[in-house]
This record gives C-alpha cells, structure tokens and sequence, in this order.
C-alpha cells in the first residue's frame, strides 16, 4: 500500500508538471514592428535589495514624470540578473538598477536589457559605460586594515595581494565568500585580475596556508571578525571598501583609524538599463535619466556607500579619508559573466571543500 | 412497497447529492494547490530538465559526480538523523512529566515548549547569534557557526514536536498496563522498557518522522548559523536556484529532496494512522498522577535542563539584550521601532512592517483554514472501496508536500508560471499571504483531520442507523468535533504565518516588508542602531508568535492525539 501511495505522489505530481509543460504557450512569432517607444501612466523599477532613495525623490520622480512608481527589490544583485534572465518571456518591471559589472554582459547577451543611451550621462562617465547600460554609481572593494592594531603589534601595515600570503600575516585576514557575498566576489576577480585564471587558485592555496578566515556576509566579516571597526574582532584585515575608512574617524575628526590598502581594489560599477519588453520604455528612460540628475547623484554616497558616476560634490570624509585607488584592477566584462560560475565552483572546491 | 421504494429512490439521490458535494469540496483545495504550489515547481523544474528544445537528466550525472553534492546529502541526513534522536531522547522525558504527571504551572509550562516550534526561524538565528556570537553570553564557548550551535537550534524548534506527538498519547495510555507489570515483580525502568515505550512506540515513530522531516528540510537556520561550512541540500537548491541560475542543478536537487521528503511522509503518515488507530483500544482512564520528586527525579531533571537551558535561554537573552544599550538598561531599541533605521536602511518604520505582517497573516490564516477544513472534512471520509481509501490518502499526503520543497523553487516558479492574463499575479501582494497559506496549511491538516478521525466509527454508525442523513450527521457529530480542533489550527496557521520568511522575502515589496523581512535586513547592516532594532523586532515577533501559540494551546482539543 505505501508504494503504490507513493506512485500516487509521483503521478499526481508529473501529471500536473505534465500539463504545465503542454499548456506553455508556443513563442509566438509576431514579426517586430516598431512603432517608437511605448509608454503606460505605470512603471515598475526593479532593484536589487540594496537600493536606497528617499521618499521626497521618490516622491519628486512620480510628481515629475505622473508615474504612478512600484519598486520591487526581488534579491541580491546576483538574484536579480538571474530573474530578469528567466522571466525573459514576461519582463518583471521595466527598469532595472543594480546589475553590476560582473553581471552586466551576461544580462546583455542574454537580451533582457534594451539599448539605451542617456542624454543625461556626462562625457566624464564614459569611462564606465557598457554596451545598452548605464553606469549609475561605482566603488572599489580593498582589503581593509587596522592601523591601531599594526602599530601596537610592530608588523608593517601590508600593501600588495602578495603580502598578505607571508607569514608575519598570518591567520589575520578575514575574507567574505564570493559565493554570498558581492564583496566577496569582488576580491576573488581582484585575484583573478593579479594572478591570471591560471594562477589564482595557487595564490588561494597560499591564503588558506596562511590561515585565511571566510565568513557568509561583509557585515559579519566587518562588524564580527574585523578588529577595526569596533575594536572587538580578532582580525586586523578584511575585505570592505575604499569608502569604509571614511566611517572609522576619530572622534576629533583628524584621521581615520582603519586604511584601504589601494594596491589590493578591485573596481565595482552598477548600471540601470530598460528592460527588453518594458511596456513602458519611455518612463523606464525617464527613470534612469532621473538616477544621473544631481539630486540623485549626491544622495547616493549616503545612500548607498558608492561614488556618483557624475561630477557632484562628496562627503568631507570621503575626501578626506577615502580616495578612490588611482589603479583599481578590472577584468573584462565579458570574460567575467562566462566564466563567473566556474570560477566561483573552482573556488569552493578549492577553499571550502 | 411503493412508499418504500419511493424512499429508497429519495435516499440513493441524497446520497449522490452527497458525494457530488464531497467532490466539489475537494476540487477547491486541490485546484488552490495544483495552481499555487504543483504547477510552479513543476514548471521550474521541468525547466531543469528541458534545455534548448532537449529533454536531458545531465543534470543528475552532472550533480551527482561532484563530491561536493555527497557531502551536502551525508550532511543533511545525518544532522538531522542526530537532531532527531536528540529531540527523542530529550522529549520523551519532558513529555512524562507534561503529560503523565500532575503539578501546579504545568499549563504554563506546556506553552512554554510548544511555542519554539513555531517562532520564526529569523528571530530564532538571531536569538542563537547573540547567544554564541564572540563577547557574547556564552560566547566563550567558541560555537559560532559550529555543528553544536545547528544542532542545539534544530532541538530548540523540534523537541516540541516529540512532546506533542508522544504526550498526547502517553496521557491516555491505560495505567493498569503498567501497574500489572509492577505488580507481578517488575521494576520501574523494565516497565517502562517492556510495556510503555513498545505501547509509545507508534507515537514516538511519527513524532520522529517528522522532526526529521522539519530537520532535513531546514534553511533558515544553516543559512544563518551555519556559516560558509555547512548546506543542506535546501540552502544549495537556493544557492544553484538565486545565485548561479543552474537550473539543471537544482531540479536534480528539488527531485532528490522531494523523494526523501515524501518516503518520510510516507512512514510519518503510516505511522500515524497507526497510533490513531491503536488509541481506541485504550480506556480513556486518566492515568495522571502527582509529580512525585523522589519518583519522578529523572524526567524531572531532563525537563529543567530542556525548559531552562534550551528553551528559554536563547530567547530570554534575546530579550534582554534587546532591553540594553551602550551597556546600559534602555528602550531606546524599542523607540526606535518608529523609525526606519540608520541611514534608512528600510522603507517604513518597524510599526508599519508590524501592520502588513498583521493583515498578511490573518488573510494566509484565513485561506489555509478554510482549505484546511475542506481537506480534513474530506480526507476524513471513510469510503468502501479501497480505491476510494487510497484517492484520499493520497489527498492528504499532497496537502503536505509543500513541507518537502523550497520556498526557493515556489517563488521562482511564480516567477515563470503566473506571469499571463488572467494569472499575472507576479508583482502582486495577494502572493504572499497565498504563499504563506501554503507553507500554514500542512499544519492546519494536522490539526484537524486527528479531531475528526478521532470520532468513533460506532458513533456516525448509530447516528445513521437512527436515520440521519450525511448532513445532519455533518453538522450534529462531525463540525462540533472540527470546531474544537480548530483553535489550534488557528493558532499554527496564523504563528505560521506571522513567522514565514522564505517564500515572504521572495514576494514582498520594498514598501510593503513584513516583520521577518524587517529584521533580516536589519540584521544585514551595519550600526548599533540597526543591530539594535533587529534584537527589538525580534523580541517583539517573538512575543506577537508566543501570544498566538499559548491562546492556541489553551484552545486545544482535550483528548484528541493531535500533534
């Protein structure tokens, strides 16, 4: 009796998977035409869950534009390219913010965004631009230091990759896995970067000899492990931000106690794009035209801890406490969203097991 | 002759009348699941296995050649294989002296272990991380992240669930069995080796399938306590499903998982049915007694150690570091529930977020109730024909499914199922408390189908005998029993509800968060302030859950072995 209840289950189950698979409605092939941009009094803006505007400029985009503006924020970064890649046939919203460039290209070849190029973005941002994109805001993830902590301890504050596999470091650095984790991400394609797909997992081999500590999130490497930001973690070294220094000044404002160690950055950007099939590509273009306008621009570095791509003025502190690395490693896009998975794959296997 | 006839005829259309009815109330819950829960996952898994117009099990040869998968299989079946003889051996004690013995407060205690169960998972990993977190209570111990600290928090949801199940039974196990087997020279501990526990023994069974089917399926809690060492085959179907888009991967998982989760059910259900149908043997004696210390010392001890160091540790820490700041006494953390958090980290005050999960819950509590009493009503019939016996079993065993599968692989089948007219309902909030009412209604039917198939059989004989119609049966015998199971499931769908954070993360807005939404992000970022309201808002859904649950336990059917 319990086996045939059990095929029961299983028969129940694939004759309904059965029927979804039949009632799929074919592609159908509509030939395109093309009659210019569409447009709804609606617009849905699809971001990754670290996404950040006050109310008033939400409020000011809809006042503006006469949009009536849904934001839906369905994960991290990673999440959200892969949901807007399988929902390809029926687009989630129809502006996306937060793809960044270890995902732009994958996004692009896969067709879910549509081209755009903003009238509002400045000849000083092409540096960033991307094929169809828009690059929003950017950032460097560095290995982090303890100032305090190196000077009480007699050890020079480390300053290249390959510092950080010699002994006098050992079991001091905390690192964020790139599996969970955007930053930790980062750091892994700053490694790709300096030692080549051929080279980097040696150079891992090195980091884990030397006692390297890999926790799930940045908040739990930074605020837990980290000795820097509270003086409570055992560690001096972590994977964090150039901007993250800004946040560790004394208290009488003359320095900062932690460094960005800028030979070790690895450069962020994060791009908006209409999404392909949008069915309101004019205010989708609205809205990213309105994330470049300068209230928007000078908002983000509270907002979200990352530079402006545009020209408006920063933060004190961050002038004075975190520049950006005037050598920050990259890697090529493309390259970068072929082969992400694998790398990711090798590096667990090879670090976590 | 010709009245008698005319009767006849009369009784045979009441009686198809009947049976076209019990159909169409089990036509609604189905068609809610086959929507809602089997056409989503099976479309993305089905995805998994057809790619690019080729159907293809690559994915399994593909899975299951790297090492990587074994050690997630070996992990999750054997943690939750120890959690489980854990929850048994710490459970069975507590349940003694819960259920066996009787003492002043032990109404109070009987909430105070069944209310784990159903707090929220988030809450839960943040009670444990601030219980083993360096610097903290018993930070010293170093169990951040460890094995011990997974499986102390799969005890701490779990053992609950042994004490219902074999409690409920061992307060009606017919005393004199015990006494006749003193009587004639046994010892207390062979009585208990040699008659009670092989009399427990269905009850203990069920009790333990099910917390291995809890433990086995568990995410939340190896998301978060356990680090970047441990996955479950759950948290991988998320991690290949979110993060590397390999669907192949994670249909291999999701099959792999639901064959394991169903052959549990399979035992939990057989065995269950067992225990209901051995209690009738049982005189519904009480065989309570009077907490006696120098006789009961054993399960006296265990039930302090489970109560005061499992139980209410974690989350009595979890309270009071809400209540500290700065290293002081302070409500700051609960003042600043009215705000959105440091540098706006979240959209809407904690208040706001406290009203959704209000509104959410009550609606999914609605849905999984009404559903639920639909299936129990019929799952409960009891047809000749054993074809008729099997279509219902197999009614009740797919209401349980969505145990068994990912909260991952429900949003993202939403995701690619319900986005046409008159079904795109992808952005829309009615989703979540639908989802929600999912995850609730397993539990719902748990609670109500023992009330109903408690109901002796002689009972509805006699009725009918007497000449009552089905209806008259339905309402006079059968709803008053439905009735008095229904507080529970009440309490769990809305507990459940309240507490749900897997499904709810997927499907909420960024203006329309819910508490366990609130708090996870909370907890993701930094500053006092933040690290603070999360401590503050997890207290609070704690408290919101314990309220729903003790009310429900209040309302619990006296002698009826529910779960």
């Amino acid at each position: 009796m319990s086996t045939s209840r059990l095929c029961r289950l299983v028969t129940a189950f694939a004759a309904s998977a059965a029927l979804v698979a039949c009632s799929q409605p074919a592609n159908s092939s509509t030939p395109p035409t093309d009659p210019g941009p569409s447009s709804s009094t609606t617009l849905t803006v699809v971001t990754h869950d670290s996404f950040a505007m006050s109310e008033e400029l939400k409020a000011r985009f809809a006042a503006e534009s006469g949009l009536d503006v849904t934001y839906v924020a369905p994960g991290d970064g990673g999440a959200l390219v892969n949901q807007l890649v399988l929902t390809k046939d029926a687009p989630l919203g129809d502006v996306v913010y937060g793809i960044d460039n270890s995902f732009s290209s994958r996004a692009v070849q896969e067709g879910v965004i549509a081209e755009y190029d903003s009238a509002a973005l400045p000849p000083s941002a092409s540096q960033f631009t991307t094929e169809a994109l828009t690059p929003i805001d950017f950032g460097d993830v560095c290995v982090n230091a303890d100032l305090q902590w190196f000077e009480d301890n007699g050890i020079p504050v480390p300053t290249t990759l390959d510092d950080l596999v010699e002994p006098q470091y050992k079991d001091l650095f905390v690192v964020t896995n790139p599996a969970s984790s955007s930053p930790g991400l980062s750091f892994l394609l700053a490694t790709i970067a300096t030692f080549g797909e051929d080279g980097y997992l040696d150079y891992w081999d090195g980091l884990v000899d030397n006692g390297v500590s890999v926790v799930r999130g940045w908040s739990d490497a930074y605020y837990t492990e980290f000795s820097g930001a509270d003086g409570e973690g055992p560690r001096p070294l972590v994977v964090s931000y150039a901007t993250s220094p800004a946040y560790t000044v004394t208290e009488d404002g003359s320095r900062s106690t932690t460094v960005a160690l800028l030979g070790t950055c690895f450069r962020q950007v994060e791009y908006a794009g209409v999404i392909e099939g949008a069915q309101n590509e004019q205010g989708a273009q609205q809205f990213i035209d309105f994330l470049l306008s300068e209230d928007v621009q000078s908002g983000i570095p509270e907002a979200m801890f990352m530079y402006p791509v545009t020209d408006v003025a920063l933060p004190q502190e961050w002038v004075d406490f975190a520049p950006l690395s005037d050598h920050a490693l990259t890697l090529d896009p493309a390259a970068t969203s072929a082969n992400r998975s694998t790398w990711i794959k090798a590096w667990t296997a090879k670090v976590i097991g | 002759m010709d009245g008698q006839g005319h009767r006849l005829i009369r009784r045979t259309g009441v009686h198809r009348a009947g049976r076209i009815a019990w159909v169409v109330a089990g036509a609604i819950p189905v068609l809610f699941l086959a929507v809602f829960f089997l056409a989503p996952v099976s479309n993305l898994v089905l995805r998994g296995f057809h790619d690019d117009g080729v159907w293809s099990l690559a994915g399994f040869t593909e899975v299951f050649s790297a090492p990587r998968t074994w050690r997630i299989l070996w992990f999750t079946l054997s943690t939750a294989t120890l959690a489980t003889l854990l929850c048994v051996l710490l459970g069975l004690p507590v349940a003694y002296l819960l259920y066996r013995c009787r003492f002043p407060g032990r109404g109070v205690l009987r909430a105070i272990v069944a209310v784990p169960f159903v707090l929220p998972t988030v809450v839960v990993a943040v009670a444990f991380g601030s219980l083993f977190n360096p610097g903290a209570l018993l930070g010293f111990l170093q169990l951040k992240e460890s094995y011990p600290a997974i499986l102390l928090a799969l005890c701490f949801f779990n053992v609950a669930v042994v004490v219902r199940t074999t409690g409920s039974v061992w307060a009606r196990l017919d005393p004199r069995l015990g006494q006749a087997a003193q009587v004639l020279g046994a010892s207390p501990v062979r009585t208990l080796l040699t008659v009670t526990l092989p009399a427990l023994g269905p009850a203990i069974a069920a009790g333990a399938s099910l917390v291995f089917l809890f433990c086995s399926t568990a995410f939340g809690i190896i998301m978060v306590l356990g680090g970047v060492k441990y996955s479950t085959i759950e948290t991988e179907i998320w991690y290949q499903t979110t993060q590397l888009l390999d669907l192949r991967a994670a249909a291999a998982l999701s099959i792999t998982q639901l064959v394991i989760v169903s052959s549990t059910l399979l035992v939990s259900n057989a065995l269950e049915r067992r225990t209901q149908q051995s209690l009738r043997l049982h005189v519904d004696d009480s065989g309570e007694h009077p907490l006696s210390p120098t006789r009961d010392w054993f399960a006296l001890t265990i039930t302090g150690l489970v109560v005061v160091l499992l139980l209410v540790l974690p989350i009595a820490n979890l309270v009071l570091r809400s209540l500290r700041r700065d290293g002081r006494w302070s409500l700051q953390n609960y003042a600043n529930l009215a705000t959105t958090g440091s540098r706006g980290t979240l959209t809407v005050p904690v208040w706001q977020a406290v009203w959704n999960s209000a509104w959410t819950a009550s609606a999914a509590c609605a849905i999984a109730v009404t559903l639920g009493v639909l299936v129990s009503l019929v799952a409960s019939r009891r047809p000749r024909t054993s074809a008729g016996r099997r279509g219902l079993t197999a009614l009740e065993g797919a209401f349980l499914l969505p145990l068994g599968v990912s909260a991952v692989t429900v949003g993202f089948g939403y995701l690619i199922t319900l986005n046409r007219p008159p079904l795109d309902l992808r952005s829309s909030l009615v989703l979540i408390p639908i989802a929600q009412a999912l995850v609730a209604l397993p539990l719902v039917v748990r609670s109500l189908l023992p009330a109903l198939r408690a109901i002796d059989p002689r009972q509805l004989e006699a009725a009918r005998a007497l000449g009552s119609n089905s209806w008259q049966v339905l309402r006079r015998i059968e709803l008053p029993h439905l009735i008095r199971g229904l507080g529970l499931a009440i309490g769990f769908a809305l507990a459940t509800s309240l507490g749900e954070f897997g499904a709810t993360s997927f499907l909420s807005r960024p203006e329309n968060p819910t508490l366990p939404v609130v708090i996870y992000r909370l907890f993701g970022r930094p500053g006092a302030d933040n690290y603070g309201m999360a401590l503050a808002a997890s207290a609070l859904l704690a408290c919101l859950t314990a309220i729903v649950m003790a009310a429900a336990e209040y309302a619990r059917p006296k002698g009826v072995a529910t779960w």
